[in-house]
């Protein structure tokens, strides 16, 4: 049976596809994850050609005849200084240069992003010029395309970390710090990141997207966020309005206009969220309306309840009312 | 070698065990997706199921559904052998047309229901509703 040539050039395109997707360090889409990917592929190189000399040293004194003394000048000048010389002068100018792609450009910065790490989950909340207040959202951090963004790293409780693979190398968020890092995404479209730092029983869902917009668009976006949420119109969502606010969960939500609850996500643009519960669910009324019966079947441990008191029609129009929050 | 003749007499009594044998085949219902009591007109369980697995819905999230990835929601009852279930939502007689209705529009044909009208589309509707027929039932002890 003979095989089908194209399998061989399969193979390695299949390999090279694991290298893709939303959150791979190997794609990048900016200048700072670029500059990390260029060490690495120049790493991996580098590792590779020692292996196959350091080889090729085994395997010399097996296949030559007969027995010689080693050259011991060569060897130790040029094995133990030169070759370290040479090698190093190289790596460590380069390597330092590293990763600072575009925290060099920080003055040119325009848009800064306070960033806190709870468990679990992140709150963002966007820096406004002239002096107005700032604005928070959750669990998605909205940027404008080809800009250095600047963000500022807070921990509410323990050390997280926020790493945007396709972006930039990872920080820590540690309690009573501020961390700075300026983040640029090259490409409109959406990055995934994920905390990077044990935090708890539910760290493997702490995750966020990244939204990279034009400008114009981010600003129209931005102004619309810092505005009150809208008045519901349908009898629906005015039912689920007055639910949100009889059941509680303002004193721990923000709706601007509704509610100012600090202790959860702000949920005043829930409904154009790609996913809810950080990362555990995807958007949209269905999995709202599981969140809200099931949250700590979903998440156990987090610090929002199960809210099984609810009758079919009340849940139906508490989620319906979240899902028209955009 | 025997030879064996056949009479008309054993290839009568040959035919009715045969007869019977169809109408039992007609009572197995393990082959559920393909019986009439099941089938959903332009469904296709393939893409029901895709539909079910990209979790933009949330099915699973309210419901545990046997062979697929997430979190077996426990909002919802499980759907494992949902062709064998007697009643939908415990109400409405378990046909292929009252499925494909109640995914479309659950709180139109069940006003108590829970479950939140996710607004799908009438192929998807067809496509989960032919996927849902196939769901083996559990097994678990």
């Amino acid at each position: 049976m003979r095989r089908d040539p194209r399998r061989r050039i399969l193979w390695p395109a299949a390999l090279l596809a694991g290298c893709a997707g939303p959150q791979s360090a190997l794609d990048p889409a900016g200048p700072s994850a670029a500059s990390l990917h260029r060490l690495g592929l120049f790493m991996y190189v580098a590792a590779a050609l020692v292996v196959v000399l350091v080889t090729v040293l085994a395997l010399v004194p097996f296949l030559r005849r007969g027995e010689r003394p080693v050259n011991r000048k060569l060897f130790l000048w040029g094995g133990g200084v030169t070759l370290p010389f040479v090698t190093l002068s190289v790596l460590v100018p380069y390597v330092m240069t590293v990763g600072h792609e575009t925290r060099a450009s920080t003055s040119a910065t325009r848009l800064s992003v306070d960033i806190t790490g709870h468990q679990f989950w992140w709150e963002m909340s966007y820096r406004r010029a002239d002096g107005r207040s700032a604005v928070a959202s959750a669990n998605e951090l909205r940027l404008p395309v080809g800009e250095p963004v600047e963000l500022m790293l807070r921990a509410n409780d323990v050390i997280h970390s926020f790493w945007v693979p396709r972006l930039a190398g990872k920080t820590d968020l540690i309690p009573g710090r501020v961390n700075r890092m300026v983040i640029q995404a090259d490409r409109p479209g959406a990055y995934r990141g994920q905390c990077a730092e044990y935090c708890g029983e539910q760290h493997a869902l702490m995750a966020f997207d990244v939204i990279a917009l034009p400008r114009a668009e981010f600003d129209a976006w931005l102004g619309r966020l810092a505005q009150p949420a809208g008045e519901p119109s349908a009898s629906q969502l005015r039912e689920g309005r007055v639910l949100f606010v009889s059941l509680g969960c303002g004193a721990c939500h923000t709706v601007r206009g509704v509610a100012e609850g600090r202790i959860g996500p702000d949920l005043t643009q829930v409904g154009a969220r790609r996913m809810i519960g950080a990362g555990t669910l995807g958007g949209g009324v269905g999995n709202i309306a599981a969140w809200i019966a099931s949250a700590q079947h979903l998440k156990p441990g987090i610090l929002m309840p199960s809210f099984t008191q609810l009758e079919g029609p009340q849940l139906r129009a508490l989620s319906a009312y979240l899902e028209s929050l955009k | 070698m025997v030879a064996v003749t056949l009479r008309p007499a054993l290839i009568r009594d040959f035919a009715l065990v045969a007869a019977g044998c169809f109408a039992l085949a007609g009572c197995d219902r393990s082959g559920t997706a393909a019986s009439d009591s099941t089938r959903v007109r332009d469904g296709d369980p393939a893409r029901g199921r895709a539909v079910v697995a990209r979790g933009t819905y949330g099915c699973t999230a309210c419901h545990a559904v046997p062979g697929m990835r997430g979190p077996r929601g426990v909002v919802g009852p499980p759907l494992a052998g949902f062709a064998q279930r007697a009643f939908i939502a415990g109400q409405l007689p378990n046909q292929p047309d009252v499925l494909v209705a109640f995914l479309q529009n659950p709180s139109a044909l069940v006003p108590e229901t829970g479950m939140p009208d996710v607004r799908l589309a009438l192929g998807e509707a067809r496509d989960i509703a032919a996927y849902l027929y196939t769901l083996e039932p559990s097994h678990a002890p």
